[in-house]
């Protein structure tokens, strides 16, 4: 592999909460360009607080991040990465904060310096990518929390990322939206990191799953994806299987 | 929670420049606060009237939003009255309601519909977050803007987990009485909305980060001032002096 495809390079990153225990120790992690990477692990074992770290919202108290083959240390180096790396929330009250849909999609785009109207335009055309037709002058906090989740994936891929962070993108979701998602996500065409406790869609949309364990981040076994099928009662239901 | 009942309409007010309305609406109620006198302050109803009626809405809803204030005035007028020293009007019983009393409730009434239609009329019809942008452009400090925007936007959030600790609380067969348990629940209960409300603007925040989010607010809507405005503008100023002058002439 190239050095230049090495998009996001984490060395021997630490990271503890002030008055908590470490949660992540000697971290490596490396991701390439169209590298397809799911991340799974019981909750608190550190899959937020890495993508928060990668994104500079988070500074570990040691060790080294490169984002596009650049060091990154200070808030002005991961400012111009956030321009290129999308992350979704978990929650997506925390993501959409504007009034009307077309506006939250839109504050991306505006931030990186489009005009009104170039920004207006990609909104609407992300929307319409999603399938989210006629949604631009819903008010955001009237919308069902499926609706939610899709429009906080439309304001961060307005911004056309290079690389696309998820975190729990299928949590707290039905059936039907998260088979909606899924294909979504399989559609595109970018680098990503997708975190869940959900191996049934990591495997559908990862090539490579790894695990994270007993609040330490092991990367180095990563789990083979295996589709399969199993019945058992009230399979209909949505439904999660422990890893 | 919060509904812009009034920020849709196709009216000459609807559809003049955010900024303009703000400026406009800040010098009247100045102007009309510091009034005493009726020779000023009814012209000035009568102003803030003629806006509401420029403006079509919808005359229910205003009646209702000034019901709602009349009734805090309400209280005004039961005690103003008989505490006022003066002249006396009228007794009831053991108590002396004033001439100046009376007077001095008017004026009050008078100068709170007044300040409190204008608003209706000029401010209510701006869809919030183009009020938010106006602010901006009229270099209200940044702060202050990001508080009045979030607020709006959060107060819904923070309201739905008021209902869940509420329900939480409730679902364990607690019974509010006039108890410390009550109390110290109570407590816990504001607490805790405060804290997860830090944690959720903490949140926020770094979304907006993520977003490439720089202190800076860009929106979609630009404001242009239009012959319209400009007319507006002077005719309104116009207006608003005639009434300092009117205010002026009665005190001197």
């Amino acid at each position: 592999m190239e050095s230049n495809s090495l998009v996001i390079n984490l060395e021997d990153i630490s990271f503890s909460y002030p008055g908590d225990k470490l949660v992540l120790d000697h971290l490596s992690f490396h991701l390439h360009h169209g590298d397809r990477i799911g991340l799974a692990g019981p909750t608190g074992s550190g899959k937020t607080t890495l993508l928060h770290i990668i994104m500079g919202l988070l500074r570990p108290s040691s060790g080294r991040i490169e984002l596009f083959g650049k060091p990154a240390s200070e808030e002005k180096d991961f400012r111009e990465a956030r321009r290129r790396i999308g992350l979704l929330f978990q929650d997506a009250d925390d993501q959409l904060f504007s009034p009307t849909v077309l506006e939250d999609v839109a504050f991306g785009p505006l931030n990186l310096g489009k005009s009104p109207e170039e920004a207006g335009d990609s909104a609407l055309k992300t929307l319409a990518r999603l399938g989210l037709y006629g949604f631009e002058n819903r008010i955001t906090y009237k919308l069902s929390g499926g609706e939610k989740r899709l429009v906080s994936l439309a304001t961060v891929l307005a911004m056309d990322p290079e690389v696309l962070l998820l975190d729990e993108p299928t949590n707290g979701l039905d059936e039907e939206t998260q088979e909606k998602i899924t294909d979504i996500l399989k559609g595109l065409n970018l680098s990503c990191i997708f975190v869940s406790h959900n191996l049934d869609f990591l495997s559908k949309t990862t090539d490579k799953i790894y695990a994270i364990t007993k609040r330490k981040i092991s990367l180095d076994e990563p789990l083979a994806p295996h589709p399969h099928i199993h019945a058992h009662r009230f399979g209909r239901l949505p439904h999660e299987h422990k890893p | 929670m919060i509904e812009e009942q009034f920020t849709t309409g196709e009216s000459f007010i609807h559809s003049l420049d955010p900024r303009v309305k703000i400026i406009v609406a800040i010098l009247f109620s100045v102007v009309v606060a510091v009034s005493s006198n009726f020779l000023a302050l009814l012209p000035a109803l009568a102003v803030s009237l003629f806006l509401i009626i420029l403006a079509r809405l919808s005359m229910r809803r205003v009646f209702y939003r000034l019901l709602l204030v009349n009734g805090l005035i309400l209280f005004l007028w039961l005690f103003l009255p008989f505490t006022y020293q003066g002249e006396a009007l009228f007794t009831i019983g053991p108590l002396v309601g004033t001439k100046e009393g009376v007077l001095y409730a008017s004026q009050i009434t008078v100068k709170c519909n007044a300040i409190l239609l204008a608003m209706i009329a000029l401010l209510a019809t701006i869809p919030v977050f183009s009020l938010g942008h106006a602010m901006n452009e009229l270099c209200f400090p940044d702060k202050i803007v990001h508080l009045f925007l979030f607020t709006y936007r959060y107060i819904h959030v923070i309201f739905q987990e008021y209902r869940r600790l509420i329900n939480a609380m409730k679902m364990r067969a607690f019974v509010p009485g006039t108890n410390m348990h009550t109390y110290r629940s109570y407590a816990y209960l504001v607490g805790m909305l405060l804290v997860k409300s830090y944690d959720r603007a903490e949140r926020i925040h770094r979304a907006m980060l993520c977003r490439g989010f720089n202190g800076k607010y860009y929106t979609l809507s630009r404001f242009s001032i239009k012959i319209g405005d400009i007319l507006y503008l002077s005719l309104m100023l116009a207006a608003i002096v005639g009434l300092v002058f009117l205010q002026w002439r009665a005190t001197a």
